[in-house]
């Protein structure tokens, strides 16, 4: 093609953000995916944000139904998805009613005006067609394709009947889309093949479509409209686009290569965690097993199961599915044994916005359980860092015999970025060993095996069922350190309280690193996915001469040790949650700071501009309280 | 590790080998004794190694079995001992896993658990003690007290239908299910070493007595005295006969199965027991002969047929798929999406 030729004439800009969306039968994630894949591979630093209903089949042309993709692309390092979209594509009048207002004054418009019709525009709730008439448009730029008509038009030569040849309009959109940003196509022609293979009235469809999308920006004096974002200056290496889910499922295939222990996932599916099941239940060549159980008591009980016979076991899922393990988890606490919890968090309370993202069970991860019973908690902050966040969940599962919670979130869960593959050879092995021998000899002079004998981080001796001679019971009563044996003796059981505690505080945590500037009297600390916009609100604040640091958490128990100290002496501590101030709290509690929340709830995670003006008002003293 | 004493022959043992230090908590008199004594009495004679067996249970009176064996052992929480015993089973195929609970535990907290445990066939062996009462809370009413009964929380007497834990059982699509009883160490051992021997979930329901809560809840069945008349015997192939005479049978009528005078009937008409047909309906049917343990009920192996035994199956499909595409690798894993240079 010409592209490559007329790419150095075209203007350059430097990042754009789009927004596609369309009703549930649209295919706007697939649309939003592929021109995310294209993107990649054109070298470009990119994050995206797929946004969807939670049903199924919402009716079609609905409100509720209206599925969206945003993806930022850019020729620098970002680190979200972005705030307001430059260029929307609206497949129809609920998509434009639902999310026009997210549009950027002065941004792109493409709309699909075939859709536009008395009984769609009456599905959104217009009485009134606002390509036509009202002033709904007034300040963006319009496109006006009837997007269904032509692709029917480039079909009807293929033999494809009007109605399937319809389907593929999400490929004239994306043709219209990659002619903009001279996405190259060959990429995406070999995908459809890929794709769609053993189909191929609809390989030709879509290719059709994609085309006649692609030559429609050529002929439609849409040249203006037309730009590149080149390459962004990444680090040299082998890059992949990777989202939070997927990350994480091969950060636990990869764990369990290096602690050299088969991994056992139980779980019970509940979006947004199913695809770690989905990903694992592929990957059985790596000796996983993958087992869906009748539900997540089930689950999380298979895993613990799993790690008693000397396996990684792990389980996931998302809030509701937290609430029913929680018994067991106190279970693992008393046991002493591995076990990895994964909450991919979603909008509560109960089934409340299960695709919506929400980071509100870190008090539930902390405290969620009765008794005294303290637990590990990780947290993924992008989602390739869901890879090692995995692996570092597992190790410490693995080598303090204890169960541990790994947080992670809708929008880190579906979101994706390029990733720079790691040297898997240089990742840390995880020690764990199983005894094969007597560890104590008894008042009897005889040599024994007493399960509750601990190291110097109070991590017990742990031999699996199979071991000759050191048959052992264990259970959930309280027992006597050392022997393990039942115990309802009052100061062992203080003693066993303060070990289960004390057990956590030494589990190795690395120190909190300070971004921006590390003296700055404004510290924003974050945790999880917030991660992305915090720095990007704080890279804008700081352009504008202003001083803040930056301190992001994925130990939330414990916490590093030395963040007592990067807390000290600064006047203002912001902490920006997806919850209503749960770290806040947690942080005011153990170090008697007045750490401000800045939360949001909405489902959505913050953009950048909301936190730069907020962080902007903390500065400028408007904002005191 | 174990693979080389697998190799070995299996040492004999005795009683005292298979019992741990720990001194046995029941009430005196109640029916778990005689249970633990059956089952630690047989272990030495069904050639296995106690660092293999490892007993799973739940929590209840019946749950704190496996700190009276010498083997490996969890006492875990209220109704999930067949989950838990489930993920060991998958993970470790080599063991010898018993599942141990009461009433309670298994038919109401877990009642999910154990019907899917089940369903799917994992090699494990399901012990059910029934005293159809909560003893350990002591006292309420269970999933299998009868309807009336007066008990702490059913002061004016028990509303609800109980289970019949075989039909609940066979209705779960078990491949081998048992009934027995604590007061004939002979049958519990039979039925133990028949749930043994089973590859898949075994379940094996015993009545056992509370002589706290419930006493004599079996007694007019289990009675040494009663025992003839009250408890008809199934064994495969044979008639289904009983009484001290064998003067009662057991035929196939319209709706199921009746109890009949042989004399009226003959013996040749009597139904002959095949605990392996593939067809549930006539073992569901013999479960439910007897509503209550008041009347003539069956005892034995209801149903043993061969099924294919869920741990082995994912075991195989985890070695089919290695086997076909070789050992994974992490690097590989990482470049399976589209990756490009930078
Ligand atoms: C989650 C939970 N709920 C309730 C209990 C209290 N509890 C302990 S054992 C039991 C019932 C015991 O009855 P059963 O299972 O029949 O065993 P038995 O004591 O009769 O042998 C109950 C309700 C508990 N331990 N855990
Ligand atoms: S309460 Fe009943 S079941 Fe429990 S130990 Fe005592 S007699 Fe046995
Ligand atoms: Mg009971």
């Amino acid at each position: 093609m010409t592209d490559v030729v007329e790419q150095s004439e075209l203007e350059a800009v430097d990042r754009v953000i789009i927004r596609f969306a369309g009703d549930s039968g649209d295919g706007m994630q697939l649309t939003g995916d592929r021109f995310t894949t294209a993107s990649a591979i054109n070298g470009n630093d990119l994050a995206t944000f797929p946004d969807y209903p939670a049903e199924i089949r919402a009716p079609a042309g609905s409100l509720a139904g209206v599925s969206a993709f945003q993806v930022q692309i850019s020729d620098h390092d970002i680190m979200t998805p972005g705030d307001a979209p430059e260029v929307m594509v609206a497949m129809n009048p609920a998509a434009l009613k639902s999310d026009l207002h997210l549009l950027t004054p002065g941004g792109t418009l493409i709309v699909n005006n075939d859709t536009f019709e008395e009984r769609n525009l009456a599905k959104a709730g217009y009485d009134y067609n606002p390509l036509e008439e009202g002033d709904d448009l007034s300040g963006y730029r319009t496109i006006s394709v009837p997007m269904t008509s032509l692709t029917k038009e480039a079909c009807k030569e293929l033999g494809v009947k009007p109605r399937d040849a319809e389907r593929s309009k999400n490929f004239f959109a994306l043709g219209l889309v990659s002619w903009m940003y001279s996405r190259p196509i060959e990429p995406t022609l070999d995908w459809i093949d890929q794709r769609f293979a053993g189909k191929d009235q609809i390989i030709a469809a879509n290719k059709a479509a994609f085309s006649a999308g692609h030559i429609y920006g050529e002929s439609a004096e849409l040249g203006d409209q037309r730009v590149v974002v080149k390459a962004a200056p990444l680090a040299s290496g082998t890059y992949t686009n990777i989202n939070g889910n997927t990350a994480l499922s091969w950060g636990l295939i990869a764990a369990s290569q290096l602690a050299d222990l088969p991994l056992f996932l139980g779980s019970y599916p509940i979006t947004p965690a199913s695809d770690i099941l989905h990903e694992l239940a592929k990957h059985k060549a790596f000796g996983v097993t993958t087992f869906q159980a009748e539900d997540e008591i089930a689950a999380v009980g298979a895993a613990l199961g799993a790690s008693y016979g000397g396996h990684l076991g792990i389980t996931t899922t998302s809030g509701p599915g937290v609430a029913l393990k929680s018994e067991t988890m106190g279970l693992a606490i008393s046991l002493e044994l591995p076990l990895v919890i994964i909450n991919i968090q979603r909008g509560g309370p109960s089934t409340g916005l299960p695709t919506k993202t929400e980071a509100a069970d870190l008090l539930m991860a902390m405290y969620g359980r009765h008794g005294e019973s303290p637990m590990p908690i990780v947290a993924a902050k992008t989602p390739s860092e869901c890879f090692f966040a995995a692996i570092e969940a597992c190790r410490i599962a693995l080598e303090h015999r204890t169960p541990v919670m790994l947080l992670s979130d809708g929008y880190l869960a579906n979101g994706s970025e390029p990733w720079l593959l790691p040297d898997v050879d240089g990742l840390e092995p995880i020690n764990i060993e199983f005894d094969t021998e007597y560890n104590h000899i008894g008042e009897d002079g005889e040599a024994g095996y007493w399960p509750y004998l601990r190291d110097e981080n109070l991590v017990r001796s742990m031999a699996i069922p199979g071991t000759p001679n050191l048959m052992h019971r264990i259970g959930g009563i309280e027992k006597e350190d050392g022997s393990g044996n039942i115990s309802y003796d009052p100061t062992n059981h203080a003693h066993m309280v303060e070990v289960r505690a004390e057990r956590v505080k030494r589990v190795k945590v690395p120190d909190i690193e300070v971004a921006g500037d590390p003296d700055a009297e404004i510290l924003v600390v974050g945790w999880g996915s917030t991660w992305g916009s915090i720095t990007s609100a704080m890279g804008r604040v700081r352009s504008n001469g202003h001083k803040v640091a930056h301190a992001h958490l994925s130990h939330l128990n414990p916490f590093p040790k030395n963040l007592g100290e990067v807390l000290e002496g600064r006047t203002h501590i912001l902490v920006p949650e997806m919850n209503l101030g749960q770290l806040s709290l947690m942080l005011r509690a153990e170090y008697l700071v007045d750490a401000k929340s800045i939360s949001k709830v909405a489902g959505q995670p913050f953009t950048a501009g909301e936190l730069e003006q907020t962080i902007l008002e903390y500065i400028e003293g408007k904002s005191k309280s | 590790m174990t693979d080389v004493m697998d190799s070995e022959a299996v040492p004999e043992t005795t009683r005292a080998d298979w019992q741990s230090d720990q001194e046995v908590r029941w009430c005196p008199g109640c029916g778990d004794y005689s249970i633990l004594t059956a089952l630690q009495l047989l272990l030495p004679d069904l050639g296995v190694r106690r660092e293999k067996t490892v007993f799973i249970s739940g929590i209840g009176c019946a749950a704190r079995f496996p700190y009276y064996m010498n083997t490996y052992g969890m006492h875990s929480i209220h109704g999930r001992a067949p989950a838990i015993a489930t993920g060991l089973a998958l993970a470790r195929p080599d063991l010898d896993i018993w599942v141990v609970g009461g009433d309670g535990d298994m038919l109401s907290i877990g009642g999910n658990h154990l019907i899917h445990a089940l369903r799917r066939n994992t090699n494990l062996n399901i012990l059910l003690f029934n005293n159809q009462i909560y003893g350990l809370t002591k006292g309420q009413f269970s999933p299998t007290s009868e309807t009336g009964k007066i008990t702490k929380s059913s002061p004016v007497g028990l509303i609800s239908e109980p289970f019949n834990p075989i039909s609940v059982a066979i209705g779960a699509e078990a491949s081998f299910v048992a009934r027995t009883h604590d007061m004939d160490r002979k049958h519990l051992q039979e039925m133990f070493a028949r749930a043994h021997a089973h590859s898949g979930a075994s379940f094996v329901e015993v009545y056992q007595n509370c002589n706290v809560f419930n006493d004599g809840a079996f007694a007019e069945i289990t009675k040494k005295d009663a025992r003839d008349d009250m408890l008809i015997n199934l064994v495969h192939g044979e008639p289904i006969q009983f009484g001290s005479e064998g003067q009662f049978g057991v035929v196939q009528s319209v709706d199921g199965v009746e109890i009949v005078n042989v004399s009226d009937v003959g013996v040749e008409s009597l139904l002959v027991h095949d605990e392996t047909r593939s067809n549930p309906s006539t073992a569901f049917a013999l479960s439910r002969l007897a509503s209550r343990p008041n009347t003539a009920t069956p005892v034995g192996v209801f149903r043993a047929v061969e099924r294919e035994e869920y741990a082995s199956a994912m075991s195989d499909q985890v070695m089919g798929v290695t086997e076909e595409r070789g050992r994974g690798q992490l690097k590989d894993l990482l470049h399976s999406l589209p990756t490009w240079e930078v």
